[in-house]
């Protein structure tokens, strides 16, 4: 094993499962506020009791979320330390700045808003929450802010073999940081809204009696859940078909990736559905192609040709240096893109049915098992929709850290063993785990609670520490 | 070195030194909860008092590691590689300490106490190995003209690092028991007085250790000689202080008290590397200085612009919420977990 293949591995593991938690927190946080401002606007009591009884499942995200984030900050000088000497200079600032104006944001009013229920006005508290969520929601925006400039660098020059910011306003209105930060909030909003209907869905299979008042909750939770889940989603799609457009201008060889182009095609492109890519040869196999679609998905129009990898990989043996070659990891691109896409046309699918039957009238939706068994299991595809998602991101830059700027190769650190960073991979894998089944463990105990009996725990208050005695 | 690279590399210190004033308390209160509490009504009595603010005290750590990615790339790249495994236990203890509060709270009894535990070992962690690191850096470490590390087990354990390391944590500590002095009634209010009073006899003891092995192990005396004296001699007034008013029941005062201490702390560490960040056992030219290992004067700007623009709103909505959470916390009337 090297330090290389070591890092990476450590890499993906821990942004694919801080990311678990990071739109899970960022939707249900979104939509618990929604349902406290509806408490504050209509004054029914119910509201309040579904906000405080999903709050706990956000709040339990968020532990977990939190303290993955940390591993992220301290990885890039411990793993990628010559990759941090390269981009310091543009790198560091979106990070501090996460810091300084959303986690302090976050994390002050996520305190106030846990521990002041009942002891301030309900519009102030709803706008603990709501500050909550905004912290979150910018924490994306200066986290995708570093993103989009490895993957499309701007506003930098190179001095003294790093790269150096010229412009930080051009890093903001980098076109890929507004694709990717809709994408991601849209998608995550959309996954709040998933997590809740399935959960609720969960509830009501139970055999167990339920008050008519927690019904009405949990009935009140998936109407809710599932108009924030189709909203965004459908948002979240077409957002994802601007992205797309925008690649094949700006990032071919990603874009070529995810449709197994090796060939520059003819100019009425046909899409292949599926496929597998002989990585070795730089050829597809035993595909099926449909005529016409990816110049359709390409350029909305029947006409259009897409540039093949074949002949990319020898512009960029030009551009870069013949030593290395550029194709990116075909086959995981083109899976994870047809895997996110068909969960996201799924989700939609299901929210928009699922709207329909649970309507006052028609009530189909409760009525049948296996309905709420599809909106049960649906809880789980959104984690592995955002993972594929980031497979065609990441991967996509491959071999690139900071795309034709340096690769991943040089971005190492060089003087880390590779029995340290064999003994933090288990470690971080060991502690990972035990993470995950403790917190399923107690979502699910959580979920057994009564919505209409949740309670806090009572301290007398007693003393003001600013009394004269305590000075 | 140019007025902005100083002035970072003080704002560095700056944010250092809030997050051991803030923090610290978080961590002194973590260990409190497994070695001073007798029953689980007391845990959670203490536990609340630290439960609206210590992830708000937490970011005082990410944004100084954020502020000196972004400030001096050549420092937090070379340090954090350089620390590995260090930092690795650092974090495993930020780890278990942040989910322990939510998770112990919704945790039936028997694992909760796993939690309670979870909470003790990782707040000490996170002081104890962050003080054998800062102590080991001072002494220098084998840094090649690359600025990277080479370094052996005895240049990151060694007899200055561990006391480093126990001094961080006894002061983390007893701040804590400070905190938790000024903020709870009843029982374990007097407890930790109790505890404080004492342990500051053995806190004098080890600040004369560390002192003495600050003078002849590292270069702080040759470098800095008035400076090193005088941040060595504030900090044993600041303890007196601490100590007195603890003794006299002023609770305010010796929390403050202890947690300038560790301000005073970060302050020492900090003149005494000026006008390095990082010292290089090999050779004088390998060290990284503040005038090669920082960022840009262009991202200084942003930053500076940044950082000014966003900071005093941060001060007035963290003072803003210790204010609403100013009251003393008594025992819980209903625990939740049943």
């Amino acid at each position: 094993m090297s330090i290389l293949s070591l890092a990476r591995f450590q890499f993906a593991m821990t942004t694919v499962y801080h990311f678990f938690f990071v739109p899970f927190t960022i939707g249900t946080a979104f939509i618990v506020a929604i349902m406290e401002s509806m408490y504050v606007h209509t004054k029914n009591e119910s509201y309040k009791k579904m906000a405080k009884f999903w709050g706990n499942i956000f709040l339990l995200s968020f532990a977990v979320g939190v303290v993955t984030g940390i591993i992220q900050e301290f990885q890039f000088g411990m793993n990628w330390s010559d990759y941090s000497r390269f981009m310091g200079d543009i790198f560091g600032a979106p990070l501090a700045l996460e810091a300084l104006l959303s986690f302090f944001i976050e994390s002050t009013f996520i305190g106030l808003w846990v521990f002041t229920w009942n002891k301030v006005k309900p519009g102030l508290h709803a706008f603990f929450i709501w500050m909550t969520s905004f912290g979150s929601l910018t924490s994306a925006l200066w986290i995708l802010t570093a993103n989009s400039f490895m993957q499309h660098p701007v506003g930098y020059a190179i001095r003294g073999g790093r790269a150096v910011m010229v412009n930080f306003s051009a890093l903001l209105k980098n076109p890929q940081l507004w694709f990717e930060f809709g994408h991601v909030i849209l998608n995550a909003i959309m996954m709040g809204g998933v997590i809740f209907a399935g959960l609720t869905a969960f509830q009501l299979l139970k055999k167990r009696s339920i008050s008519n008042e927690a019904r009405i909750i949990y009935k009140k939770t998936m109407r809710l859940s599932l108009w924030m889940s189709l909203i965004f989603a459908i948002f979240g799609l077409v957002l994802g078909d601007m992205q797309m457009q925008y690649l094949v201008k700006e990032q071919p060889m990603k874009f070529a990736a995810t449709e197994d182009v090796y060939t520059t095609t003819g100019n009425h492109a046909p899409w292949t559905i599926v496929g597998i890519a002989n990585t070795k040869e730089h050829k597809v196999q035993d595909n099926i192609d449909i005529p016409y679609v990816l110049s359709i998905l390409s350029y909305h129009k029947t006409t259009g040709a897409v540039t093949g990898m074949n002949e990319l990989n020898a512009q960029y043996k030009k551009k870069y240096g013949k030593n290395i070659d550029y194709y990116p990891p075909v086959n995981t691109l083109f899976y994870s893109f047809r895997i996110m896409c068909a969960i996201s046309a799924w989700i939609i699918l299901v929210s928009f049915v699922g709207l329909i039957m649970s309507r006052k009238k028609s009530g189909y939706l409760y009525k049948h098992k296996w309905t709420l068994w599809v909106l049960a299991l649906t809880t789980f595809l959104p984690f592995i929709g955002n993972t594929a998602g980031w497979f065609v991101t990441e991967f996509g830059r491959v071999p690139w850290t900071v795309y034709g700027l340096f690769t991943i190769q040089q971005s190492v650190s060089p003087n880390v063993s590779v029995a340290s960073l064999l003994t933090s991979n288990i470690v971080y894998f060991v502690l990972f785990t035990a993470l995950a089944i403790t917190l399923i463990g107690l979502i699910v105990r959580e979920l057994r609670k009564d919505p209409t009996q949740v309670i806090e725990p009572k301290f007398k208050k007693v003393l003001d520490p600013f009394d004269k005695e305590a000075f | 070195m140019s007025f902005l690279q100083l002035l970072w590399f003080v704002l560095i210190g700056v944010l250092f030194a809030g997050f051991f004033f803030l923090d610290g308390f978080d961590y002194g209160v973590g260990m409190a909860t497994v070695t001073l509490s007798s029953d689980e009504a007391e845990r959670d009595q203490m536990v609340r008092t630290i439960g609206p603010v210590w992830d708000g005290n937490e970011v005082w750590l990410i944004t100084a590691g954020g502020a000196m990615f972004a400030s001096f790339p050549f420092w937090y790249a070379s340090l954090f590689s350089g620390y590995y495994l260090i930092l690795m236990l650092v974090l495993v203890g930020l780890i278990i300490r942040g989910v322990s509060f939510e998770f112990r709270k919704r945790s039936p009894m028997p694992q909760k106490r796993i939690w309670d535990w979870a909470l003790g070992i990782g707040s000490f962690m996170a002081p104890f190995f962050l003080g054998v690191m800062f102590i080991s850096m001072i002494q220098g470490m084998p840094i090649d003209a690359n600025g990277n590390f080479h370094a052996t087990f005895f240049d990151y354990i060694n007899w200055f690092s561990v006391v480093g390391g126990v001094a961080l944590t006894l002061l983390t500590y007893l701040h804590g028991l400070n905190y938790i002095a000024l903020k709870t009634a009843g029982d374990i209010r007097q407890r930790a007085n109790n505890v404080a009073q004492f342990l500051y006899w053995v806190l004098y003891v080890g600040l004369i250790v560390f002192a003495l092995m600050l003078i002849f192990m590292t270069d702080f005396m040759k470098v800095h000689p008035v400076a090193t004296i005088v941040m060595l001699v504030v900090m044993v007034v600041l303890t007196i202080i601490a100590q007195v008013a603890a003794i006299k029941g002023k609770e305010l005062t010796a929390f403050i008290a202890s947690g300038l201490t560790l301000v005073a702390l970060v302050g020492l560490l900090f003149i005494g590397l000026f006008p390095r960040v990082l010292i290089s056992s090999i050779s004088p030219r390998y060290d990284l200085l503040i005038q090669n290992a920082s960022s840009t004067q262009y991202t200084l700007t942003v930053m500076t612009i940044a950082t000014c623009c966003l900071l005093p709103f941060v001060l007035a909505y963290t003072i803003w919420a210790y204010w609403i959470f100013r009251k003393r916390i008594a025992m819980p009337v209903i625990t939740e977990a049943k």
